[in-house]
């Protein structure tokens, strides 16, 4: 019989609350999690507003020698996997932890401490580098201090494939939960990255948004004023679960997950080919995996960065995978209100994918007053619809042209 | 008195551990919880702290508080 695969918790970090109740409500809400940089003295850079967290306290969930070994990458990671396996009444024990796996994304791993460590290397020399400084640093830390937290002793993998590795963790962990590797997998995504090295090094690209004076509407999808993404942090995970597992221990279940594609551009390292090419193939793989029609795809979590090729291209893509029936999707872009979580935004928007699912909900593109001309389609411009949502999708695309789409499914 | 105190103060707050356990005898690793990286970690926390340097070759010998306390003192 053939395995189906269900989600059954969530663990949401965000810019925009930490908790899944508190973040999905600002979300619906169209709260922006967007402001000026407090972490550093941004007062020298071109792009000054990130969108932080900035009620986070590493005490309430971490003892202090815990803590000075773990960055913040990995802090926000483990919470938000501890919340995700609380919600889902799950207990991990001895006799089914090598069936349970931990597979995150990450784009970057610990590039504060990469910082902060260098620093005393140039400044003090070789001697004060801190035995710590590798395994803070590594991405993979994230899966191996949550697997270490929760006791799962099956899969421990990271992936880093940028902007689209929390969309390719929560896919491969589908797909070993469906193939039966595991009966349960913690994936998603974590980053956090708002540290000078990481602002500068994304602003040199010219990917940043510049607009420092309004920072809560400088996230703007879609819109025909938007002039970059900013950079978010956080975790999103969520927990997969075979479906005859989950029903047979009663759990509640958010949605099913039906589909995973991916695809690369073979185009650059950074940009995405003008049409989209890569992106159309994704998603036309995802419906081919979940063996739906383009017509039964209600509503899409976008990547839309607020980056001007993206956003256009994405919009094509969508244009050409699902020809007359793309006026008829409602697609919003949830980055308007978290800013672009890198590696961890797929996770993210996995979990707000399942959210918009169960409660039947699609929540808004913010700051969408005007859309591009080459963006026309229907962003749900800021404000939540509430609306019938049978299958949906969401996409994420990473800089090394890698993509990937996810589509769940009501149950 | 002012080394043993301040020597306590460090091995306390860098192994996360109560002042009261930090007694002469304490073994880092068997009675104060710490691996082979918190032991790098304090050291380097006591070099810092007395402003001293301690060799690797050293640092391999210290293993207990008492230890610590003693090779702070003759070097001051």
């Amino acid at each position: 019989m053939e395995r189906r695969v269900v989600v059954t918790g969530i663990g949401l970090v965000t810019p925009v609350g930490i908790g899944t109740e508190t973040a999905w409500k600002n979300i619906c809400a169209g709260v922006s999690g967007i402001d000026t940089i407090t972490r550093f003295d941004a007062g020298d850079y071109a792009v000054k507003i990130a969108a932080e967290i900035t009620d986070y306290n590493t005490e309430d969930f971490f003892e202090k020698k815990e803590a000075r070994h773990l960055d913040l990458f990995v802090q926000y990671g483990v919470v938000a996997s501890r919340m995700a396996l609380k919600d889902s009444g799950f207990a991990i024990t001895p006799d089914n932890c090598g069936r349970v796996g931990v597979i995150t994304g990450c784009g970057m791993g610990g590039l504060p401490n990469i910082e902060k460590q260098h620093n005393a290397l140039l400044n003090r020399g070789p001697r004060k580098i801190s035995p710590f400084f590798i395994p803070m640093v590594i991405p993979n830390m994230a899966s191996g201090n949550i697997s270490i937290d929760i006791g799962s002793k099956g899969p421990n993998l990271t992936l880093t494939t940028a902007c689209a590795a929390g969309t390719h963790a929560v896919g491969e962990a589908f797909n070993y939960v469906k193939n039966g590797t595991c009966d349960v997998v913690i994936s998603g995504g974590t980053e956090a990255v708002i540290c000078g090295l990481g602002v500068a090094g994304f602003s040199a690209m010219k990917a940043l948004s510049t607009r420092n004076d309004d920072p809560k509407t400088a996230s703007r999808p879609f819109d025909k004023d938007r002039d970059g993404f900013i950079m978010g942090e956080g975790a999103g995970m969520i927990v997969l679960e075979e479906y005859e597992h989950a029903k047979a221990r009663g759990a509640k279940i958010y949605a099913e997950v039906i589909g995973f594609g991916l695809s690369s551009d073979a185009y650059h390292i950074a940009a995405p080919p003008e049409d989209g090419e890569g992106a159309v193939r994704a998603m036309n793989n995802a419906l081919l995996s979940a063996g739906v029609r383009p017509e039964d795809i209600d509503y899409i979590n976008a990547h839309g960065t607020s980056t001007s090729l993206n956003d256009r291209g994405e919009s094509r893509a969508v244009h050409q995978v699902f020809g007359d029936h793309a006026n008829k999707i409602a697609i919003s872009s949830t980055k308007s209100m978290t800013g672009h979580l890198l590696g961890a935004a797929g996770g993210i928007e996995a979990a707000f994918l399942a959210l918009s699912i169960t409660d039947q909900i699609a929540p808004p593109t913010i700051n969408l007053h005007e859309p591009s001309p080459e963006c026309d389609l229907d962003y749900v411009p800021n404000k939540v619809r509430k609306m019938e949502i049978k299958v949906a999708m969401s996409n994420s695309f990473g800089f090394g042209g890698t993509n990937g789409s996810l589509i769940m499914k009501r149950m | 008195m002012a080394i043993e105190q301040k020597m306590i103060d460090i091995i306390a707050e860098q192994l996360s551990v109560d002042k009261e356990k930090v007694v002469s005898g304490a073994s880092f690793t068997d009675d104060l919880g710490a691996d082979s990286l918190d032991l790098v970690e304090l050291i380097m926390a006591m070099e810092e702290g007395f402003d001293i340097e301690i060799p690797d070759e050293d640092a391999e010998s210290i293993t207990t508080v008492q230890n610590a306390i003693d090779y702070v003192k003759k070097l001051k």
